[in-house]
């Protein structure tokens, strides 16, 4: 599989995706965001951090670098898209995912292991997962509040296009186990075309033996079996 | 030139967890007359042409294409001739 992964200024997962798609024997390349050629893609990680320091709206300013005209084709063409963390937000603020990402109820900064189960077996991200499993995959954010109108959610609910739920460590989703007030426990979702993920627990930060949970391989694995 | 006040607020569907905090404060420190808190943006923006009718247009655009999330924020502005600094 050929990854992509964009580097915006600001972006600090960059690097930690990089490695988990080398060492699953991948080809990866980085793409600064003001390149405005992909390098040909089979899949492309937006991934986490503080893209343009986060000013304005985490995401917002993203919107105008290059390269993103390039992905947005790239995903209107049916290929797959996956945004981790401000990932995640720049999908929302460029329109290939619903929806916003808002600051989490506490205020704070949350940065800690979380269990989520995903919810949806039909699209390449989550096929070979189990609903209702409970996959421990760290989070780290300070606006990772989901946030839809009721309308969105019916939507997405109708669609089966919620990707994550976060829940407990028996795979229930629940009103304690949502750490950041996102609405009905969304941690991650598709596109209606499902080949855009969008999520903000990092499976790229728990995806091999030296860390404490390898939960995150699941998904990295899910979207290998598309390719092989 | 004309200054632009851009105010970017929350849409009263949304939830403003700044907005409840600074509320609670405000109940903490004895103001229990306050009945509800929503933290928004105020943006300053100075525009170098005194051509009102472009300045709507162009604050109109900015307002929509960065300054605002339409899912979750409204905007408004106003407008006024001020002097070069």
């Amino acid at each position: 599989m050929k990854i992509n992964v964009i580097s915006f200024p600001g972006s600090n997962c960059d690097h930690d995706a990089f490695h988990i798609g080398k060492i699953r024997g991948h080809q990866v390349d980085f793409v600064w965001h003001k390149d405005n050629n992909l390098i040909n893609p089979d899949l492309i990680i937006i991934p986490g951090g503080f893209s343009y320091g986060d000013y304005l709206r985490c995401g917002a300013i993203a919107k105008f670098s290059p390269i993103i005209a390039e992905v947005i084709k790239f995903a209107k063409q049916g290929g797959l898209v996956m945004g981790i963390c401000n990932g995640f937000q720049i999908l929302t603020e460029i329109g290939l995912l619903p929806g916003a990402l808002m600051m989490n109820e506490s205020l704070k900064f949350i940065c800690q292991h979380q269990f989520i189960t995903s919810v949806n077996r039909d699209s390449v991200y989550t096929k070979g997962l189990t609903p209702g499993k409970a996959l421990d995959i760290p989070i780290a954010h300070k606006e990772g509040n989901y946030f839809i109108s009721n309308d969105g959610l019916k939507s997405l609910q109708d669609k089966d296009l919620i990707a994550f739920r976060y829940c407990n460590e028996l795979g229930e989703i629940t009103k304690e186990s949502n750490p950041n007030g996102a609405i009905d426990n969304i941690a991650g979702i598709l596109n209606e075309d499902k080949n855009v993920l969008g999520m903000m627990p990092h499976p790229e930060r728990a995806a091999e033996d030296k860390v404490i949970s390898q939960d995150g391989q699941e998904i990295f694995s899910s979207i290998e079996k598309f390719f092989t | 030139m004309i200054k632009a006040k851009v105010f970017v607020t929350l849409k009263p569907s949304v939830l403003d967890p700044q907005g409840k905090q600074v509320m609670n404060s405000l109940h903490s420190i004895g103001y229990d007359n306050i009945e509800e808190v929503r933290v928004s943006k105020f943006i300053e923006i100075k525009l170098k042409s005194d051509d009102l009718e472009r300045a709507e247009d162009e604050i109109h655009e900015i307002c929509e294409k960065l300054l605002a999330n339409p899912n979750t924020e409204t905007y408004s502005w106003n407008l006024e001739h001020i002097t070069g600094e």
